[in-house]
């Protein structure tokens, strides 16, 4: 149980971090900063890492927006009024989109209750460590005096 | 002993399941010629207002995927809007759609080439998936009826119109 509360507790330590991930931002940006948060839909990877000629006009529309003295939140909504949600490199937390957060950690916690019923169970039905073996008699007491007798013998 | 058969099924199939969604998230297969061809609703490039293939209905349609920043599109549009002057009208109109460009570079593209064929802004490029297209150009012909009859992918010219679209075209004097 102890094990369970220390899984959770981790989970729940992450959803700051994926909320600040997304916080949005009021300061001017950098074309960057941009290309690291935003896709080429028509590469598939990072602005920053693309060189197509539809890359090259996005960064070009990036940086009239950035002279243009916008924000980094007023030009990704740029963007996406553009090129749809898929031009952010990171699903918004918002819609269906949040599930890309919540998702994972749900499945992280539906994991450790499952894994901490399997290894209750397994603890209850295999018992002590001992349960299986024989009970074992102590010895006779003949035995017992024989014993004695052959200890005596030695000067221990 | 149940219970652990249990989830070693439930995990196959979430696997399996994610297997399938990565395998349909990925794209769709070309249009097949005779299928209906898809028409969302989409922005109009250079002017207000949102637009459909479905508006076209009853015309032959050729739909022609473009981007500002594509040559080849800069090569073939001379050539469509040459075809549009010729054979647009009652029965036939070119349609052009912008896909996954800026706007604003469409609208400039369609004023530098004086194209006079309605356009339409696909900014996500989704219809072009429902199409199967895998880039720009990319060119289809529509019956009155919506449906595909003939497709290419790649840029068109004068020849191409003349020898692989003009045939299925009506003949102009039953325009009139």
């Amino acid at each position: 149980m102890a094990a369970f509360a220390v899984l959770v507790a981790l989970a729940a330590l992450m959803l700051p971090a994926v909320a600040a991930a997304d916080a949005p931002s009021s300061m001017r940006t950098t074309l960057n900063e941009i290309e690291e948060e935003v896709m080429c839909p028509v590469c598939g990877t990072l602005l920053g890492l693309a060189e197509s000629p539809q890359a090259t006009r996005e960064k070009a529309f990036v940086e009239k927006l950035i002279k243009e003295g916008k924000t980094k939140s007023q030009i990704k909504d740029a963007l996406v009024a553009q090129y749809g949600d898929a031009v952010l490199a990171e699903p918004n937390g918002s819609g269906f989109s949040i599930s890309a957060y919540v998702v994972p950690i749900v499945a992280f916690i539906v994991a450790a209750i499952l894994l901490a019923a399997a290894v209750w169970k397994w603890r209850r039905s295999s018992g002590g460590p001992d349960d299986h073996l024989p009970a074992v008699e102590g010895p006779s007491a003949e035995d017992r005096r024989r014993l004695d007798e052959d200890l005596g013998r030695y000067d221990l | 002993m149940r219970i652990r058969s249990i989830i070693a099924i439930l995990v196959a199939v979430a696997i399996v399941a994610l297997l399938v969604f990565g395998l349909i998230s990925k794209g769709n297969s070309r249009l097949a010629v005779g299928a209906a061809a898809p028409s969302p609703t989409l922005p109009k490039l250079d002017e207000p207002g949102s637009g459909s293939l479905k508006e076209y209905r009853g015309k032959w349609v050729l739909v022609n995927f473009w981007a500002s920043w594509c040559i080849p599109c800069r090569d073939e549009a001379p050539a469509l809007e040459q075809f549009q002057q010729e054979h647009g009208g009652k029965t036939f109109t070119v349609v052009g759609i912008d896909t996954q460009d800026i706007s604003d570079d469409g609208t400039k593209f369609a004023h530098e080439y004086d194209i006079s064929y309605p356009l339409l802004h696909d900014g996500n490029g989704d219809n072009g998936h429902e199409f199967g297209t895998t880039g720009v150009p990319e060119n289809y012909l529509l019956e009155p009826n919506g449906r595909l009859a003939w497709a290419v992918a790649g840029p068109v010219d004068a020849r191409i119109l003349r020898e692989q679209v003009t045939p299925f075209l009506p003949p102009k004097s039953k325009e009139s």
